[in-house]
């Protein structure tokens, strides 16, 4: 074996996805993170080690007055869409560097309805760019998608396949928040949000909680039937030339996206190729993003999408299964929660227990990924 | 509305030259990248060697969207919806420059084509209609004859 030990995860709990009034942010992570505890076998004050976040629903160590006050070391994550992300790196790197023996990750979320209105003095952005109403994650992702189309030769019905994929796997997820099925035709003619994505292609904001409980060594051998390795996670910020949510401008000289660059040092530092990947985990903020980042990941060639997705191969029976959980599109986007929930999926498919939507063997090898503003991203890499 | 009685919605962002509205962008004295707003340093090369640069006024359409939803507000000028109309944004391709995004005056999908040509225009700004002030906008460059 190598100098570096290996990290597995050996409890996941999940509090439902959607709308949940009354029920504080804090009060859902609380929910997770015992669903995940009791999942381990472990007790709380066994772990040694937690991280976790929310964008907008508290600071995540508040959750320990409600599991117990044990002095354990807690750092908050506030990272954008990457806060779950970003916590889940923390603590693999905590236990790989042996400075911890378990950890617990926790990431939730509580957003009111409508579209995000982040502010853009918070983004470095004069006020005349919120003013003049530039100032809307939808807007990129519509621009973005709209030049990849016509530059790879994407249909917009191949948009509304991933949607109606999303919504009929969401409906076999009791967690998730859109639980009925779409036809293809429902969401191309659902109200056009902005072009070329209409309502349904869109997620929206919403509420939920993840937790996972991280082992090593020993402890991981302790349980070594249902632990799922986590093989790497890395994250990456934007490079100049990159195109990303709310820039005034972007360089002619084009660079790869901060995806293309936590997936390739993902898939380097685990050993693994995009081509072993048996499911995947994409963030689909909307359609678009789950078609780029088919590619941007690595996992099949720019424009190969239309014909995976068309040909079926990206749904539950396929040969590469994509967001079997509804992804973001069915799910909602609660932003701390969002990446560890891709990691629940991935976790629950590859023990063999996702039920209704379990997937097929082989599945040896599981991949996700998340991205948010103004350019950051996050994979990993993750196996029996 | 005469050019010389509009106020830009914000300082610097664009100027009033020879009769015609320039976006102000900067460039780096190192390593050449132009970029907009300008700013005080080089987001390539981190070089504090930046200058003031008069960006062209014409360009193509690199992509392009319709806003037809209200933006929530604030930070949206407009807080009524139901005065809201929906409008063109794109990203304009200045040749040799950079990638300027902005509003643009047309918001029909019909209209709007990847790789069109583009030119510069005041508008004024949303929710401040009457008030003399401005945003910068692209109109299709065959518009801009009459």
């Amino acid at each position: 074996m190598t100098g570096v030990e290996d990290v597995g995860i050996i409890g996941i709990g999940i509090h439902p996805f959607g709308r949940h009034p009354g029920v504080p942010g804090l009060e859902m992570a609380a929910v997770a993170a015992r669903s995940a505890l009791s999942d381990a076998g472990v007790r709380w004050e066994e772990i040694d080690f937690a991280a976790g976040g929310s964008d907008a629903a508290g600071n995540a160590d508040t959750t320990v007055a409600a599991l117990g006050l044990t002095g354990i070391p807690f750092i908050n994550v506030k990272n954008g869409c990457a806060t779950g992300g970003s916590a889940l790196t923390t603590a693999h790197a905590m236990l790989s560097a042996g400075a911890a023996d378990l950890a617990l990750v926790v990431g939730f979320d509580k957003h009111p309805p409508g579209a995000f209105n982040p502010l853009p003095e918070d983004w470095g952005l004069g006020s005349w760019y919120g003013e003049t109403g530039l100032m809307l994650t939808t807007q990129f992702f519509a621009m973005k998608i709209q030049r990849y189309m016509s530059e790879h030769a994407i249909s917009a019905s191949t948009l509304a396949k991933v949607a109606a994929k999303a919504f009929r796997n969401g409906a076999a997820n009791p967690n998730a928040w859109r639980r009925k099925p779409l036809s293809e035709q429902e969401i191309l003619s659902s109200r056009m949000l902005n072009h070329p994505l209409t309502q349904y292609m869109f997620c929206s904001p919403g509420e939920g909680a993840v937790a996972l409980v991280l082992a090593r060594g020993k402890r991981l051998r302790d349980s070594p039937q249902r632990t799922v390795y986590l093989r790497s996670v890395a994250f990456r910020t934007r490079k100049f030339g990159s195109f990303e949510v709310f820039s005034p401008s972007i360089p002619i000289q084009s660079a790869p996206s901060p995806t293309a660059e936590a997936a390739a040092a993902a898939f380097a530092q685990a050993g693994i190729g995009p081509d072993d990947v048996d499911i995947a985990q994409l963030q689909d903020t909307e359609s678009g993003a789950e078609v780029m980042h088919l590619a941007e990941t690595g996992l099949c060639q720019h424009g190969e999408q239309e014909l995976l997705i068309q040909s079926g191969a990206t749904e539950i029976a396929g040969r590469l299964p994509v967001n079997t959980d509804g992804g973001c599109l069915a799910n909602g986007e609660p932003i701390g929660a969002s990446g560890l929930r891709q990691v629940h999926e991935i976790v629950l498919q590859l023990r063999g227990e996702a039920g209704a939507r379990q997937t097929p063997e082989p599945r040896r090898v599981g991949f996700t990924q998340v991205y948010g503003a103004p350019g950051v991203s996050a994979c990993a890499v993750l196996s029996r | 509305m005469s050019l010389a009685a509009a106020k830009p919605i914000a300082e610097g962002l664009f100027v009033h030259a020879g009769g015609e509205v320039r976006l102000l962008g900067s460039q780096c004295g190192q390593c050449g990248v132009v970029t907009f707003p300008k700013q005080a340093s080089c987001p390539r090369c981190t070089s504090l060697d930046v200058s003031d640069r008069l960006l062209s006024r014409q360009g193509t359409l690199w992509s392009w969207t319709i806003q037809c939803f209200p933006p929530k507000s604030p930070p949206y000028a407009l807080d009524d919806p139901d005065a809201f109309e929906p409008f063109g944004v794109g990203y304009v391709e200045l040749p040799g420059e950079v990638r300027v995004e902005a509003l643009l005056t047309i918001a029909d999908p019909e209209k709007l084509r990847i790789g069109m040509r583009m030119e510069l225009t005041p508008i004024p700004a949303p929710g401040a209609e009457g008030s003399g002030v401005v945003t910068y906008a692209f109109q299709p460059a065959d518009e801009a004859i009459s």
